[in-house]
């Protein structure tokens, strides 16, 4: 968060804390309902990690206020992102690996 | 020799010490777990046959869990916006409650644990476990770790408001972005490891 804070800014932030909170009780709720529909794998694991990454994204920007956050934050965190995801994405190619026995 | 830039931000980024320091920690926590998720991939990926989390794991557990964890995330925001609106017992309250979730979540975490190992279940059954209670016990050693701050902060370490609003506050939004971090992998954790 910026480190400047006035009190109508305080009030918004509570304001925003409640309906984050709300929203991820309610998503929590979704991803268990959705493992009992019994989907198949590859849509249960895509509709799984879509809410987990909503819900992630809320406690990031909210809660440790990273939508308010100084440039040089988003953009270290955007790049650590970056790394993350192309550590996910090499094991999963070796599903698609043709090449060897 | 006194740390310089604890309240006052740094001219050149415009932060705390405190503030680019836990974010660069969490960025090297990001990976650390990354490289977990990474190797689940693999396993998984690479298994003939992959067992689903609900065969070993209880999801009513883990959901409840789930709960703990988001709801101790706002009561240590809400202990934060409690120092900033100078009403130091609500801190205590908020911050108190925060360490009794975490407390909460271990709680649920040792039945689980015993129940697994009441039931022959022990990360060299197989690869499954192996890796679910590499995850599971490194999250488990992050709650312990951040209830630990937590606890410093809401007992000796609170002596600071008295002499230092600010800085005290800025310390209990550092030991929250862990705390936040915390949460936020085990968000990933639960559907990855209990419902997939």
């Amino acid at each position: 968060m910026s480190d400047a804070h006035s009190a109508e800014d305080l009030k918004k932030h509570v304001r925003a804390y409640i309906l984050v909170f709300v929203s991820l009780m309610v998503l929590t709720v979704v991803t268990v309902a959705v493992y009992y529909v019994h989907l198949p794998v590859p849509a249960a694991i895509g509709v799984a990690l879509l809410i987990a990454s909503v819900k992630g994204s809320l406690v990031a920007c909210y809660f440790m206020h990273l939508i308010s956050e100084k440039k040089l934050i988003l953009w270290v965190m955007l790049l650590t992102v970056a790394f993350f995801v192309v550590l996910l994405l090499v094991p999963t190619f070796t599903a698609v690996d043709k090449i060897g026995p | 020799m006194e740390i310089p830039y604890t309240v006052e931000p740094r001219p050149d980024t415009g932060l705390t010490s405190g503030k680019i320091g836990i974010w660069l920690f969490l960025a090297s926590e990001v990976m650390l777990f990354g490289a977990l998720f990474a190797t689940y991939i693999l396993l998984r990926v690479g298994a003939v046959e992959w067992p689903h989390g609900a065969h070993y794991l209880n999801i009513p557990l883990a959901t409840l869990n789930t709960i703990f964890l988001i709801s101790s995330s706002v009561t240590m925001v809400m202990a934060w916006y409690s120092l900033k609106t100078d009403a130091f017992g609500k801190f205590r309250l908020y911050l108190g409650a925060t360490i009794l979730f975490g407390f909460a979540f271990l709680v649920v975490k040792y039945f689980e644990y015993s129940a697994k190992f009441h039931h022959g279940y022990y990360p060299k059954t197989n690869t499954f476990l192996a890796i679910y209670f590499t995850m599971t016990g490194l999250h488990m050693l992050h709650v312990i770790g951040g209830m630990a701050v937590n606890a410093y902060l809401w007992g000796p370490g609170s002596k600071l408001w008295k002499t230092d609003k600010e800085h005290f506050a800025n310390r209990v939004e550092n030991s929250g972005l862990f705390w936040h971090f915390v949460d936020l992998v085990w968000i990933f954790l639960f559907p990855v490891l209990y419902l997939l």
